[in-house]
């Protein structure tokens, strides 16, 4: 079970909630893999998705889960909600609660703002990513995606390559990683690379070349194109020639080495399309467990049973 | 009459340190000495196990009027600093409208009367804080500020700052430095470290401080001006002012319980009262400013006391006003962390929180006979609890919510006039 009331990130829980998180992705793996994509589990709860930022692939990977697990799942997207009125995270969210929302799916441009919610409501909050701190579910499912591959996390050398410094993604996949003691190499340009990096147990390199050698996985990151104005970046063209991940930088890798991205892609920056198209690329894949790892915590969040228990 | 009577009476200035009494006359001290015999018309304090100081001087406080009195008005402030022992603050201009001017000097100053606390008003070095125009400093000092400061953000540039140094030298006014290299900072909120990685929040590296203190620096050596570096944060800053005092220039640091205390850790749990700027720094910095206190490079203990509406601060902490309250915990907090530690001496405190305020800006900050008997009666080992529902402020921010203390201030004595008496505001 979930010890905490919320789900905020990889860095405060423990490798036995993790463990069972993605045990009980397995059978719900099962479930999106069947013919009738439906079970009657959380039939009668009610959550809600709230994203403050846009969003396509996590609101619908949520959304679907929910589906497929049968519990009743409102939208509140950013746009149409009072948000814009001035109305304040704790109003909105509250007003959901008194409706009777048991658990809220949340996405935030602020670092923190998923803590600050869940001191403040009763419902149960999920972090579908707080500005550059944490997406604990991605780190979940990337962890799953690896372990699936891979086999025991504590032996894998997983490279993550790209916009460390304000990837959220980043984040939860080191906190994660590290704690079944993986080796995780980081690789960017230096003034992506945030200080103090080290102390979270990386291994921080410039050189692509160096980091990708020998490596079981790698784990690119998506460039925010606007970097290339804030003097982070000079362009997208010099960005890819020295950290776009190629096919030949791929031949680093170990034989069996994954190919991995949160998505969405920039094609021709940060992965040339042939990468994508690698028979060891797994991007597709870490989708569809994308949807098992959320419907796995949904039902250990709003099912209040042990995740073991879906067998 | 207020006959204070078996106190343990500290005031290194004038080299005091032991059971003394001291007796006020009307507005001043009439004596400090051991046994002064009791008369039927002396109100007699019973001091004994308590510690008698200089009133306390606080050169930095953020009493929000005009303009923001949903924050902080100038007579909640007074209360909680003679709740919080101080006998003088020093309001910084940054309201609105600033305090640029005379008129808006004289209105702050109209609002005082009839307060027991002294309040003294720094002036803005320019116009609307943010601009090129200098302000009418001389007009500002005959109608009564003790500095000048463009407080929450630096002198914009080099050149002004050279100016404003220059201009502000004719009428003997410091200029008290909020320093901050805003373009280093690019909209950072909390130092740039190992938290503000692992959170992903935005950092200010040091050296956004580090770039204006050299820059004043620099400018204090041409211009043989005054600056005094507000609420200092960073090690290299103190390495910069150690510097520049051994080569004898006029410039004097402060820093705050807050960065004396706590680390950027604490912004771990997302609490706003935190969020405060300068930000809370690594230990390294906290330590270098320990160090620096104790071996005088910064020569005095300010509060930055920054009352918000709750409303203000209840908000994602990337939203959230930098800023905490101060006044009613300085003390204490200084009491409990510094001088319970064996870090510093009770009467290193009194050095720092009332003779070097008192002397740099001259305001008393002493206990002299025929001085205006402005005393702090402390007891050093009171405990008690930060509640911050039950403060005096308006402001609730305060990042040191729920902390166990020592050391309460039980008396505050204004020109000889209670402003706290037994732990209540008069």
């Amino acid at each position: 079970m979930i010890k905490e009331k919320d789900l905020l990130g990889l860095r405060n829980i423990s490798t036995d909630e993790i463990d069972e998180i993605l045990r009980t992705a397995v059978p719900m793996k099962d479930i999106i893999m069947r013919d009738i994509k439906k079970v009657p589990t959380l039939r009668g709860k009610s959550m809600a998705t709230l994203f403050f930022e846009n969003s396509t692939r996590t609101k619908s990977s949520f959304e679907i889960a929910a589906k497929y697990l049968s519990a009743d799942c409102t939208n509140l997207a950013v746009s149409t909600s009072s948000v814009q009125k001035g109305e304040t995270l704790i109003d909105t969210a509250i007003t959901l609660e008194v409706m009777g929302i048991e658990l809220f799916v949340m996405r935030h441009g602020a670092s923190g703002a998923p803590h600050f919610l869940g001191r403040n409501t009763k419902a149960r909050i999920i972090n579908a990513g707080d500005g550059m701190n944490e997406h604990p579910t991605q780190g979940l499912l990337d962890m799953y995606t690896m372990k699936d591959k891979k086999g025991d996390l504590g032996n894998l050398t997983v490279t993550i390559l790209g916009d460390v410094a304000h990837s959220r993604v980043a984040r939860s996949n080191i906190w994660g990683l590290t704690k079944y003691g993986a080796k995780v190499r980081v690789v960017a340009p230096e003034t992506l690379i945030p200080v103090e990096l080290q102390k979270m147990g990386v291994e921080v390199y410039t050189d692509v070349d160096k980091a990708l050698k020998g490596a079981d996985v790698v784990n690119v990151l998506r460039l925010q194109k606007e970097r290339q104005s804030s003097g982070l970046l000079p362009s997208l063209v010099e960005y890819n020639k020295f950290w776009g991940l190629t096919s030949k930088r791929v031949e680093l890798l170990k034989d069996d080495a994954i190919i991995m991205h949160p998505g969405p892609m920039n094609r021709g920056v940060e992965i040339m399309p042939d990468v994508y198209e690698h028979p060891r690329s797994v991007v597709d894949e870490q989708v569809t467990n994308g949807v098992a790892v959320r419907m796995a915590l949904l039902f250990m969040m709003l099912g209040g049973k042990s995740g073991d228990d879906i067998n | 009459m207020i006959l204070i009577k078996g106190g343990h009476v500290i005031d290194p200035k004038n080299k005091i340190d032991g059971i003394m009494d001291i007796l006020v006359e009307g507005e001043k001290i009439n004596k400090i000495e051991k046994n002064i015999q009791e008369k039927s018309e002396y109100e007699v304090i019973d001091a004994n196990n308590l510690m008698v100081f200089p009133g306390l001087i606080d050169m930095h406080v953020h009493l929000r009027e005009p303009g923001f009195e949903h924050k902080e008005t100038i007579q909640t402030g007074l209360a909680a600093a003679a709740k919080g022992g101080f006998t003088t603050v020093a309001c910084m201009p940054n309201t609105k409208p600033a305090i640029d001017d005379r008129t808006i000097v004289e209105s702050i100053e109209r609002k005082t009367r009839g307060a027991k606390v002294n309040l003294k008003i720094i002036g803005a070095a320019t116009k609307n804080i943010d601009s090129d125009q200098l302000t009418e400093m001389g007009d500002m000092k005959e109608a009564g500020i003790v500095a000048i400061s463009n407080d929450g953000k630096p002198v914009k540039n080099a050149y002004i700052t050279r100016r404003v140094l220059e201009y502000a030298k004719q009428f003997d006014l410091i200029l008290i430095e909020h320093c901050e290299d805003e373009s280093m900072a690019n909209g950072g909120f909390i130092h740039e470290g190992y938290y503000s990685t692992i959170l992903g929040l935005k950092g200010i590296p040091r050296e956004s401080e580090d770039l204006i203190v050299a820059r004043d620096i620099a400018l204090v050596k041409m211009t043989g001006g005054k600056v005094h570096i507000a609420h200092i944060s960073s090690k290299n800053s103190v390495d910069l002012v150690r510097e520049a005092k051994k080569q004898g220039l006029n410039v004097t640091a402060e820093v705050t319980p807050q960065h004396l205390i706590l680390t950027d850790e604490a912004v771990e749990s997302f609490d706003t009262s935190t969020k405060i700027n300068p930000p809370l720094r690594a230990e390294e910095d906290r330590q270098a400013l320990l160090e620096g206190l104790i071996d005088g490079t910064i020569d005095m203990i300010v509060t930055d006391h920054a009352p918000h509406a709750r409303w203000e601060k209840e908000v994602e902490y990337a939203y959230a006003p930098f800023g905490a309250v101060g006044l009613e915990t300085a003390v204490a907090l200084i009491n409990t962390k510094l001088v319970k530690t064996g870090l510093m001496t009770y009467s290193q405190l009194v050095e720092k929180m009332a003779n070097n305020p008192g002397t740099i800006f001259k305001l008393g900050g002493e206990l002299k006979l025929g001085d205006y008997a402005d005393i702090t009666i402390f007891d050093p080992n009171k405990k008690w609890t930060v509640i911050p529902e039950e403060f005096y402020s308006m402001g609730r921010n305060t990042p040191f919510k729920g902390w166990e203390l020592e050391g309460e201030v039980l008396h505050t004595i204004v020109k000889g006039e209670f402003a706290l008496k037994n732990g209540k505001v008069i």
